[in-house]
């Protein structure tokens, strides 16, 4: 079943665009945002530098941040690893990027969209599920959401707002055997 | 030979994807530069593009696409594939969006209906 706030996740570890693998421990950080994106959604692009600017912020509070593309690059060239690999040697990402290439984990935890965030805490719960913010056309929103939730989650409280709509374009799926997000 | 369309039955289609969330937003803004530009009465239809195959007939690079006399009013790179996709437009201050910089969207707009 896919992973819904107060779930605990199972580990994982997915190869690096650059080289190596990324794993979560979850138990090893304050807190971890595991966020798929991807190179060409306009959403994700929108949204995109608000989202780094979350990771540079909170870069020395123990937060782990791992950014996973899942799409099927043969549909979609330019989320291809080659792809993902020059968007970080060009700077672009502020934590790993990872590749999901079979999509099994993008479908075991229900990634729907690109961007879709989660918090975990310590304890590897899902502690929010959502958006970045309310508005991917307004940068004032400032990833609000997230923001939100990492600060709860780092002060150990609740989250405020736990779950939030997903908005972005759909994971490309290679065999489309899920849901469509929007319908 | 064909005559061509009188600039009065014009229309603009909006080709649109169901896996991308834009379409709502792209047909508010359509209506509102048509109607900036004093074009409010020209139709606007949509035309949903829902399989790889209909993406490749239809020469879709996206959702939204608008089109005028089957011609793109915002043309894609020369490199853009055709695709179930969420087009990428970028605004005139730079910005990536799902959908066309206003301006974009009224210029080419007055273009193809004048």
């Amino acid at each position: 079943m896919p992973y819904t706030v107060g779930d605990v996740v199972e580990s994982f570890a997915l190869p690096r665009a650059g080289g190596g693998e990324h794993r979560i421990d979850p138990g090893a950080h304050a807190a971890t945002i595991v966020l798929w994106t991807c190179n060409h959604c306009p959403y994700a692009l929108a949204w995109h530098e608000r989202l780094q600017s979350v990771i540079r912020d909170y870069a020395d509070r123990d937060v782990d941040v791992v950014q996973i593309n899942a799409n099927d690059a043969e549909k979609h060239p330019d989320d291809s690893f080659g792809a993902m690999v020059a968007r970080v040697e060009a700077g672009d990402f502020a934590s790993d990027y990872v590749r999901d290439e079979d999509q099994q984990l993008s479908k075991h935890w229900g990634a729907k969209v690109t961007p879709d965030v989660f918090v975990l805490d310590r304890a590897g719960r899902v502690a929010y599920r959502g958006a970045p913010d309310a508005d991917h056309d307004d940068p004032a929103q400032n990833a609000s959401y997230l923001r939100d939730a990492l600060d709860d989650v780092l002060a150990g409280r609740p989250v405020r707002l736990p779950e939030t709509k997903v908005r972005g374009c759909s994971v490309k799926w290679i065999v489309d055997d899920q849901p469509n997000p929007y319908i | 030979m064909t005559s061509p369309i009188p600039t009065s039955d014009r229309g603009v289609e909006i080709l649109s994807w169901s896996g991308c969330p834009s379409h709502d937003d792209a047909l508010a803004q359509l209506e509102r530069v048509l109607a900036s530009i004093g074009r409010a009465e020209v139709p606007v239809t949509t035309r949903w593009v829902e399989t790889d195959e209909a993406a490749a007939a239809e020469r879709f690079v996206g959702s939204p696409s608008y089109r005028v006399d089957d011609q793109e009013l915002v043309p894609a790179a020369e490199s853009e594939s055709f695709a179930l996709t969420c087009r990428v437009y970028r605004r005139r201050d730079g910005r990536f969006s799902p959908l066309p910089d206003d301006a974009d969207l009224r210029d080419a707009l007055l273009a193809a209906l004048s």
